[in-house]
């Protein structure tokens, strides 16, 4: 047992060391900082640039968060200090539901849903009235677009930050509250003054917890995001996330040289990006609630 | 001044409200598109046949490969992982009790449980090229068995933390071993919070296309060996999504209709459980 649990806990390097192993081949092309910055992609003639991908990635996970910030935080705080037990307990399964709804039915819900509702009604109403503004112009008629794929991870990093930012905000003592409370404080005021205040370093962990999941999320951004290997310049243009990137090309990635080394290299970033931050997040949340108890 | 403070309280209530409305509408807005599109696309023959003239441009047929598929492959992969993850989560509550190796191997499996299913599956995709293996069942398997170990290992770990101290106490004073502690007592008593926690990693596995993509393949075949490559619903679901032959579309929505039914099962099932199956239960 003692064994086995070592093994788990060493799977994280190990699995670093094995795509570093497997993406080798690829940085003796090319030091791994030319390659990140680099924004032709042509497998054929070896070049491999990330910029473009890492710039999907980044433009979906930030519409994402823009979105999912602002809406699960409200949400958190409605849940943890406003809402009766009973509608608690009526709206918190739901809640667990969607964090637990498969990522290609997301991606069925954004091929069907959302993208006709972008191709159809939010891009024509942005290239009328929005054209003006550098990050809203549309000239992709297809409705598959950074937007899309920002959309629905948007929805699927709410169970995310809500369920991780209600407990920490939970987890805050009661005589605070009540000390503000007596003071005359409103609920809100509360609220932002004491409780946020209080709980802040839990709620920031529980955002990027939320974005670390948003970050390399896979199916249902690359149904909908239009996997075009570009640099998007506005909400309404496609882009190709490494994710999708990964999983698109695994077919033919044993059959050009150094293919399947830049795949693994492109995981290896996701792997990267995403370990460094949940840790973080991580210690910051046992902190926050330890210190909040 | 002093009306300020109430105007504020009410914008923000609205705000929140509002959130709630939002977050609550998007689960109603997925499952309403799921049961619209996927409920005439489901009948007898979609679940009993297998595609016939290939799951890409055939008419006919149905996704029996991909229900049996997804049920093998998360179905083994929840066995191993169950196995593996309790011995992990006894491990953390009996032997390793407070100490700075827990806290360590706790935060590992925290990070372990965000990894995206892509990177599992390229890892797992690495493990295979060495093992000499091809997109199989077996891969399939072993690559959801590494994606649900975590959320089994670190959700058990939870349930049994949950157990009242005292219980170990009397255990050990009675004369007996750590070991026997843990398996005739803590296990029987946590029994159906360990079963949640397994149930949760069923769902996970079953809904989890990135790992299996290059790990088990796809197949229009029933999975009948650990060596063949193996369908699944998820994966039914994205391919079969993306062609232009309206039938075949429509087994996309079916297979996203009987994927979405098991996890409300597996999530009715999670939540009735914790209330009942306390037979060994102290309290």
């Amino acid at each position: 047992m003692w064994a086995l649990t070592l093994l788990v806990a060493l799977l994280v390097p190990f699995m670093a060391l094995a795509l570093l192993e497997r993406a080798r081949p690829l940085f003796d092309i090319a030091p791994p900082g030319r390659l990140l910055l680099a924004s032709e992609w042509r497998p054929l003639k070896q070049e491999f640039g990330f910029l473009p991908f890492i710039a999907g990635t980044l433009w979906v996970t930030l519409i994402a968060m823009l979105l999912a910030t602002p809406l699960s935080l409200l949400c958190a705080i409605y849940l943890a200090e406003y809402a009766p037990r009973r509608l608690r307990e009526l709206v918190k399964p739901p809640i667990d539901l969607l964090a637990g709804i498969p990522s290609v039915v997301y991606g069925l819900w954004g091929v069907l849903t959302i993208v006709p509702f972008i191709r159809e009604v939010v891009a024509p109403w942005a290239r009328e009235a929005l054209g003006f503004l550098p990050l809203m112009r549309s000239d992709n008629p297809t409705g598959y677009s950074v937007l899309a794929g920002g959309i629905v991870l948007g929805v699927m990093v709410f169970p995310v930050i809500i369920s991780t930012a209600e407990e920490v905000i939970r987890a805050v003592p009661n005589g605070l509250r009540e000390a503000a409370l007596a003071l005359g404080a409103t609920r809100w005021q509360m609220v932002k003054g004491v409780v946020l205040r209080r709980a802040l370093s839990g709620v920031i962990a529980a955002v990027v917890l939320g974005f670390s999941r948003a970050f390399g999320e896979t199916m249902a951004v690359m149904m909908v995001v239009g996997n075009v290997p570009q640099l998007p310049r506005s909400i309404f243009d496609a882009g190709y996330p490494l994710s999708a990137l990964i999983a698109n090309n695994y077919g033919e990635m044993m059959s050009i040289p150094l293919y399947d080394s830049a795949l693994m290299a492109a995981a290896l970033i996701l792997l990267i990006v995403v370990v460094v931050f949940t840790a973080l997040a991580r210690i910051a949340l046992i902190q926050a609630i330890r210190r909040a108890a | 001044m002093s009306r300020l403070k109430y105007v504020e309280e009410r914008i923000f209530l609205v705000l929140m409200v509002a959130s709630l409305v939002i977050v609550v509408g998007s689960l109603a807005m997925i499952l309403a598109t799921v049961v619209v599109r996927g409920l005439p696309a489901l009948n007898l023959a979609m679940l009993t046949q297998t595609p016939r003239g290939g799951y890409y441009l055939g008419k006919e047929g149905g996704i029996l490969n991909a229900i049996t598929g997804s049920l093998a492959l998360a179905g083994g992969a929840t066995v191993l992982s169950f196995v593996l993850g309790l011995a992990v989560a006894l491990y953390l509550q009996v032997f390793a009790t407070d100490t700075r190796l827990a806290h360590t191997i706790r935060l590992a499996l925290d990070v372990l449980w965000g990894i995206p299913s892509i990177v599992y599956g390229a890892f797992g995709f690495t493990l295979m090229l060495w093992m000499g293996l091809r997109a199989s069942l077996l891969g399939g398997i072993i690559t959801l068995t590494l994606v649900e170990l975590p959320i089994v290992a670190r959700a058990m770990d939870e349930v049994i933390a949950m157990a009242p101290f005292e219980l170990r106490e009397a255990s050990y004073a009675l004369g007996a071993t750590r070991l026997e502690t843990a398996w005739r007592v803590l296990v029987r008593q946590t029994g159906p919070g360990l079963l949640t926690a397994v149930l949760l990693a069923l769902g996970r596995g079953i809904g989890d296309a990135a790992s299996v993509l290059f790990t088990a393949g796809y197949t229009d075949r029933l999975p009948t060996s650990l060596m063949r490559p193996a369908a699944s619903l998820p994966l039914a679901v994205f391919f079969q999504l993306g062609t232009p032959v309206p039938e075949v579309r429509a087994r996309a929505h079916a297979s996203a209709l009987v994927l979405t039914i098991i996890i409300l099962i597996i999530s009715i099932a999670t939540r009735s459980l914790t209330g009942r199956l306390k037979r060994h239960v102290i309290r």
